[in-house]
């Protein structure tokens, strides 16, 4: 971090679903133009940490600050506003509405610093969103609806990317072009945090790597330190 | 075949009357998943404060600004009653505008009187459009129709090709995810309620002066209305358009026809029998006329229980 004030920080982060305590101080930092993977098996809290720092799950305790600005207490709207844009695993495609229109939901301002992104980015990624255009969002296939979520986000110009599992039941043709679209984003200077459960491709893409375990951050390092050590991998990663 | 026409049109006047409250309903119901029962209070609201404008700033200067007495209104119920019970689940919703809706009409009855006022047509509209049979047809009803499609037409048109249009739809159906793309779905909702409340006030400052003002009104089309958004389907414009035509037409014929079970089975040679029996079966179709909505809202719910057009499951 070289003393600097990273861009995105999160500081014992506490979470409850009603009185299940899900997240037990999480504390991790994202670096300007960084790829953060957040690994670790299922139910180990690391969906929740997003939605907590998205405000969709309002955290009980702890701090999220981005560029140093509080948004713990801040609304979902309010923290996209500010720079951070979400891809929820569920997709959440608006069934309803046509790709474009889908797209369109994604627009927003961008904040300063920002990288700015448009529809015919979008288009160059993935061209099939462009064929599929004016089709329904619930009519595409599940590869296109992962393309147009991350799309879509993406458009709202944010300074940091939390995208949840998006590789998850894709073919592999596709599975390499979302590795390609997020390496591109970092290039771009968009940081990423990225929760993935196919390793593999969490290293390849990640500059950093957290592995998480019972609502907290177990390890913190580079993805050539994970690898390396080996209890750390079977106690916390294996299945 | 002249009562037939003048009965259909009576009939899709009356649908596009019943569409004007319900499009603002469907969308809030679809939205928020309550059953706004405060709904037709905004329509009778809208018929009194055009009523009592009328006098200082005329008929035509009355129909605009009820709507946006009743709109903003509506703002306010949301924003400072709906808004804080939402944590506590739809029950609580629902029970709130239950007891608003009777608020509104005790105070109706409070300012007003208990029994209709003199709210009517001015003399300058009071003419025929064209006759039907040498029946005359009122131009009024013809004005009533054509704000109903002219508004249709404008929010389809604001739904569907404008931004405004898209994050209200994208709301309606995941409303956490259009916040977490950066949208304000609370004043959304806030927006869309004020505006459906003035479009039942306009609905009510429009038809008060045609049928009747009076403190039930909102009670007589309520139910009405409730019955219009289940068959439509939640949350669809064209849907809530659908089924008002649907219901206003088929009340209308019905009242016309002079005809009971007994009638079918005197094709077969059995009026005496089924006289004999008597009951459902001499019930003239005239008299089941107020019946035959709920009859048909009980059909959808059973054979297609998210309505004909709903885009919800």
């Amino acid at each position: 971090m070289n003393g600097k004030t990273p861009l995105l920080a999160v500081e014992n982060l506490h979470a409850h679903y009603g009185k299940s305590h899900v997240l037990h101080g999480v504390t991790f930092d994202v670096g300007r133009g960084e790829v953060v993977s957040l690994l670790g098996r299922n139910g180990s809290g690391r969906s929740t940490t997003m939605k907590s720092v998205m405000g969709l799950v309002p955290p009980t305790q702890g701090a999220v600050r981005l560029a140093g600005v509080a948004l713990d207490r801040a609304r979902p709207y309010e923290i996209c506003r500010a720079g951070i844009a979400y891809v929820p695993e569920e997709r959440e495609i608006f069934a309803n509405l046509t790709v474009e229109e889908n797209l369109r939901m994604g627009e927003q301002a961008a904040v300063a610093g920002a990288t700015r992104w448009t529809m015919e980015d979008m288009f160059d990624y993935f061209p099939r969103l462009k064929d599929r255009r004016n089709t329904k969002g619930g009519s595409i296939s599940g590869g296109e609806q992962q393309m147009l979520t991350i799309c879509r986000s993406l458009l709202g110009n944010p300074l940091v990317m939390l995208i949840d599992e998006p590789t998850e039941g894709l073919a592999p043709k596709i599975v390499a072009a979302v590795g390609e679209c997020i390496l591109d984003m970092q290039r771009r200077g968009v940081s990423v945090v990225l929760v993935e459960q196919k390793l593999s491709i969490a290293l390849k893409v990640s500059t950093r790597a957290c592995v998480m375990g019972l609502g907290r951050i177990v390890f913190d390092g580079s993805p050539r330190q994970l690898i390396e050590d080996e209890k750390l991998l079977a106690d916390w990663l294996a299945v | 075949m002249d009562w037939l026409l003048v009965s259909v049109m009576n009939g899709v006047v009356y649908g596009l009357l019943l569409f004007m409250v319900s499009a603002g309903l469907t969308l809030i119901f679809g939205m928020m998943g309550v059953l706004n029962f405060a709904h037709a209070s905004f329509y009778m609201l809208g018929a009194y404060f055009a009523f009592s404008l009328q006098a200082r700033i005329g008929f035509w200067g009355a129909i605009l600004v009820a709507p946006i007495i009743v709109g903003a209104v509506g703002v306010v119920v949301e924003r400072y009653f709906l808004r804080r019970v939402h944590q506590y689940g739809h029950a609580h919703e629902l029970l709130l505008t239950f007891g608003l809706s009777f608020m509104i009409a005790e105070l109706v009855k409070l300012f007003y009187g208990n029994y209709p006022v003199n709210y009517r047509i001015p003399g300058s509209l009071d003419f025929a459009a064209f006759a039907v049979g040498g029946l005359d047809y009122p131009a009024y009803r013809v004005l009533m129709g054509g704000v109903a499609m002219a508004m249709f037409v404008l929010i389809y048109l604001l739904l569907t090709r404008t931004r405004v249009g898209i994050i209200v739809r994208s709301a309606i159906y995941k409303p956490r995810m259009a916040e977490a793309l950066g949208h304000n779905v609370p004043l959304v909702f806030m927006g869309v309620f004020g505006v459906g409340a003035a479009l039942a006030g306009l609905a009510g400052a429009v038809a008060g002066a045609f049928y009747t003002t009076n403190p039930n009104m909102a009670l007589e089309l309520g139910v009405m209305v409730f019955v219009v958004v289940v068959v439509g389907g939640l949350g669809s414009l064209g849907g809530a358009m659908l089924a008002s035509i649907l219901i206003g037409t088929i009340t209308s014929l019905s009242v016309g026809i002079d005809a009971s079970l007994s009638d079918l089975f005197a094709l077969f040679g059995a009026r005496q029998w089924a006289e004999g029996v008597g009951g459902l079966l001499t019930l003239k179709v005239s008299s089941t006329a107020g019946t035959i909505p709920f009859a048909l809202m009980l059909l959808i719910l059973l054979v297609r229980p998210h309505g004909l057009l709903g885009e919800k499951g």
